[in-house]
């Protein structure tokens, strides 16, 4: 009863044809009461993307009588370019112009609930989704057209939001549907149009969103503006396990502008007129506040023996054959550090408690559903009073602080009802309480047989799980701190194909004996959660790192070695791209050049990706300086080059600076790394001359996403570059200038 | 206490605290979008405006201090229908992920091509030595930024323009 009631409300309330909506849906129902207790009814038929969950048509597609034309998808853009290229594949199968598509993202009150939008996975579940659920209306529209014209489907064709017959008669889309027409389940199978008929798709729309955002229009959620607003910001406690043992609150509601102090446990915030108003209240709150801190955080500098022993249970990923150490023997460690999602802009959320009790939230979150939960728990208010939008923030590579600002302005607006709320983090904030990218370590032994092939591989890696999203409200940081507190769910070890912690954990290389563990550590000193790619980027940089000195050690080129231990022709082809487009045979490095290689498998079942560089090392100061990339990526059938393009182009370069540069900095107490200048990022100055991305098309295949393929393979390709030029492999992330110069001087 | 400043052109009056960052009173004052908050310490660019012809972080300069100043800001390149040079260039060039970074990027080369019409590589990269991208948007941004000057030098030639129309 629990969906059908959902669907009840969400319709009624938003899409306004509600009335016939229920009718339908309960005369179903009552339908069934009379008769015998009816047999358990056959599973559904599997859908395609996320059609499986929303299985209705019009959940997904509107077509109103003045020929309007609706889309909706539960993903959000993030930046990454979704909205454009949904939009793409929306216009193609509905034969419409993008420009004519009215677009609706990720909304609790409007649009089918598709989690999170995460995991590269937009174009496989909602592009996949939207493009079948367009293609079925397509052909409920040309049947219906059928009827009207009295010809066979084939004398029809759609076009610009029409049906043509081939005697030149024409009937709008808004003129066929009618009713209840596309209130209809989805069928398993879609008839989608030839690749060779695209007019939209496999095309480089440009995005819709640019043009606000390079003119100054209303682009974010920090720039939305209701009526009354307040500003409010939140103070938070000076370390994780803080607690608030005085607080002297005068000062700050003295000051101009402001309209509320307010204290719930270990959470305090302010609340004022005007923005710059709220930011010195806040100043004034945190003087007055004094804090118990007490030293939980590990000791950084020991920090792979304090992962080991947070090991509580280990999972096994992929075993085969048997372990051996004979032949040549190549042995690492390597580490990654804690790394933050460092959105430029901190996060933002606007939140108001209406008259009639229902909350509005509007969050660059990445799951709108998962967030209005653990509101609504944190709050105890039902889920259907709470309402979440989803509106654009800075980019956000993964779970950081939007859902808790989400959470801040949530629990402020409850507390003065009526009033529009915005709450946006300061930056030493963001810094200080987004969750990690989890630190990682990683061992390999690997052995070599006579031949130079790979005979046995033993990996092993430690870390936290990398996903502690909301869905409870103890994932969201004013839940824990308020009195009432609600705590973390705890973490458990899981092992799927996807990956976690674990992800790209297994190589995708011919290997014969092999055994990949992950050691799991449930305890979380430090808060972690989804950073782009999870253990991937680890992953892949050590399995990289380490197929490159068994190629050393066999005396074959690198490029060579790893085409030698791949059968799958999609890893061959884009290895065989990036090699030939950077020139790799002809690569002739000057001195303290050097190049590097890598190539993965997105999860070992999205994208592939590889990748050639050439980096300069100084060995004076220690600097590097990634100077050409040439990239191949494969990411399915193309809906948007330009969009693949940008992606590829953005992880490869944020790729570059994790692993040049970042590493969260913390003492046994309190975060240090709380600005840019504690944590620095790439800066222009170190921005390589070229970044290529060459891609294949694979007209008819799957979409494979491709926001994360790029950050393992391209850690990799810096370390072997660094390795290339310098004689010395580097185990430790970020290659910092002190490791360089270090690992040289030790020449 | 009352200020005035002149901000895209027009001249505006704000009774405001003139400790008050000119970033805060351009938003919230203004109702301006474009120079956004980043991290208040003069760190990432996001909030550059240009003022007097130079670039500055606005996040960083008391709206004390702007008094009688002309301040640009990307609403004063041009507008979602009409985008002057600079936009038209981040368009065609698709120069943008997030997007966040961008207006403050842009104002930074705005002071540099008012001085600089036809820059070096090397000179867009220092004239963006304080802005930050996280989405790794840097290639499409030099690129574009390149790209605006030939668009400005091509804008700022209407005699060969007319010569050719005639």
């Amino acid at each position: 009863m629990g969906i059908l009631q959902h669907e009840i409300t969400r319709r009624t309330v938003i899409v306004g044809t509600g009335g016939l909506v229920v009718s339908f849906s309960l005369g179903r129902a009552f339908a069934q009461a009379p008769a015998t207790p009816p047999a358990p009814p056959a599973p559904p038929a599997s859908l395609p993307g996320s059609l499986d969950d929303d299985r209705f048509l019009d959940s997904w597609i509107r077509i109103d009588p003045d020929n309007s034309v609706t889309v909706f998808t539960g993903k959000a853009e993030l930046g990454q370019g979704i909205r454009t290229a949904l939009l793409q594949v929306a216009a193609e199968e509905l034969e419409v112009d993008p420009a004519e598509i009215e677009f609706v993202t990720a909304d609790t009150g409007r649009t089918p609930n598709e989690g999170f939008t995460a995991g590269s996975q937009s174009m496989q579940n909602s592009g996949t989704a939207i493009r079948n659920a367009a293609a079925q209306v397509r052909a409920l529209l040309l049947a219906e057209a059928t009827k009207r014209f009295g010809v066979a489907v084939a004398e029809l064709r759609a076009e610009n939001k029409s049906v043509l017959a081939k005697d030149g008669r024409r009937v709008s889309y808004g003129e066929l549907v009618s009713g209840q027409m596309l209130h209809v389940e989805a069928q398993p199978q879609s008839s989608l149009k030839q690749p060779g008929t695209f007019r939209v798709m496999g095309k480089p729309l440009p995005r819709v969103d640019i043009p606000a955002k390079v003119t100054g229009q209303p682009a974010y959620v920090h720039d939305l503006r209701l009526d009354g607003m307040l500003h409010a910001r939140v103070v938070r406690p000076p370390s994780p396990a803080a607690t608030l043992t005085e607080l002297d609150q005068g000062a700050a509601e003295r000051m101009p502008g402001v309209v509320s102090v307010m204290r719930d446990g270990n959470f305090l915030a302010v609340v004022a007129e005007k923005e710059f108003q709220a930011v010195s209240a806040m100043r004034a709150l945190a003087a007055g506040a004094r804090w118990q801190e007490r030293d939980t955080l590990p000791d950084q500098t020991t920090l792979p023996a304090v992962l080991q022993g947070l090991e509580r249970e280990v999972g096994t990923v992929a075993e085969a054959g048997a372990l051996s150490s004979d032949g040549k023997v190549f042995e690492a460690t390597y580490t990654r550090p804690y790394q933050i999602h460092g959105s430029i802009g901190p996060s933002c959320a606007v939140a108001q408690m209406k008259a009639d009790g229902t909350l509005d939230v509007w969050s660059h979150t990445q799951g709108v559903f998962p967030d209005r939960e653990a509101i609504a728990e944190m709050l105890a208010m039902p889920e259907e009073k709470v309402h979440v939008i989803h509106m654009e923030g800075s980019g956000c590579y993964g779970h950081n602080g939007a859902d808790d600002a989400a959470a801040d302005a949530a629990l402020i607006a409850s507390k003065i009802p009526g009033k529009p709320v915005r709450v946006q983090w300061m930056r030493e904030q963001e810094h200080s309480w987004e969750p990690y990218g989890p630190a990682m370590l990683m061992k390999v032994s690997a052995t070599l047989d006579d031949q130079g092939r790979i005979a046995s591989w033993a990996y092993d890696l430690w870390s936290n799980t990398h996903s502690t999203r909301p869905g409870g409200a103890g994932a969201l940081l004013a839940a824990r701190h308020k009195a009432q507190a609600f705590q973390p769910e705890p973490a458990e070890l899981r092992i799927s194909p996807s990956g976690n912690g674990d992800r790209n954990a297994n190589p995708l290389y011919t290997i014969p004996n092999k055994r990949v563990l992950w050691h799991f550590l449930p305890d979380m000193p430090l808060r972690v959660s989804a950073l782009r790619a999870l253990g991937g980027y680890a992953n892949v940089f050590a399995i990289e790192s380490t197929i490159d000195e068994l190629a050393l050690m066999a005396e074959v080129d690198p490029v060579e070695f790893r085409l030698s231990h791949m059968e799958d022709p999609r890893a061959r082809a884009v290895i065989e791209l990036a090699a030939e487009r950077f020139g790799w045979d002809k690569a002739q490095m000057p001195r303290n050049r050097g190049r590097g290689f890598a190539f993965a498998r997105y999860k070992n079942l999205a994208a592939y990706l590889a990748v050639a560089m050439e980096a300069e090392v100084e060995p004076e100061t220690g600097r590097v300086r990634v100077a050409r990339v040439v990239s191949a990526i494969d990411s399915g059938e193309i809906v948007n080059p330009d969009g693949i393009r940008n992606q590829t182009e953005g992880g490869i370069l944020q790729s570059i600076s994790w692993t040049l540069y970042e590493a969260v900095a913390f003492d046994r107490t309190r975060i240090t790394s709380t600005d840019w200048s504690s944590y620095p990022i790439l800066r222009f100055a170190s921005v390589p001359d070229s970044v290529e991305v060459h891609i294949v098309d694979r007209p008819g295949e799957p979409f494979l996403g491709t926001g994360e393929a790029a950050q393992g393979p391209a850690a990799a390709a810096v370390a072997n570059a660094i390795r290339n030029a310098t004689g010395k492999r580097l185990y430790d992330l970020p290659f910092t200038r002190d490791r360089i110069r270090n690992a040289i001087g030790g020449a | 206490m009352s200020i005035s400043l002149t901000v895209n052109g027009s001249p505006h009056q704000v009774d405001v605290d003139p400790a008050t960052p000119l970033l805060y009173v351009l938003r919230d004052d203004l109702a301006l979008n474009g120079a956004k908050y980043g991290c208040g310490l003069g760190q990432c660019g996001s909030c550059t405006v240009v003022m007097d012809g130079e670039a500055v972080l606005s996040c960083m300069v008391p709206v004390m201090l702007v008094e009688g100043r002309e301040i640009t800001t990307i609403e004063g390149l041009g507008t979602i229908d009409e985008p002057g040079p600079l936009q038209q260039a981040f368009i065609e060039l698709q120069a943008a992920q997030c997007g966040y970074c961008i207006p403050g990027m842009m104002m930074s080369a705005h002071a540099l091509l008012r001085r600089k019409p036809r820059p070096s590589d090397a000179e867009i990269r220092e004239a963006l030595t304080t802005n930050l991208c996280r989405c790794g948007t840097h290639m499409r941004i030099l690129a574009a930024i390149r790209r605006a000057g030939e668009l400005m030098q091509a804008a700022s030639l209407p005699e060969a323009d007319e010569g050719r129309a005639g």
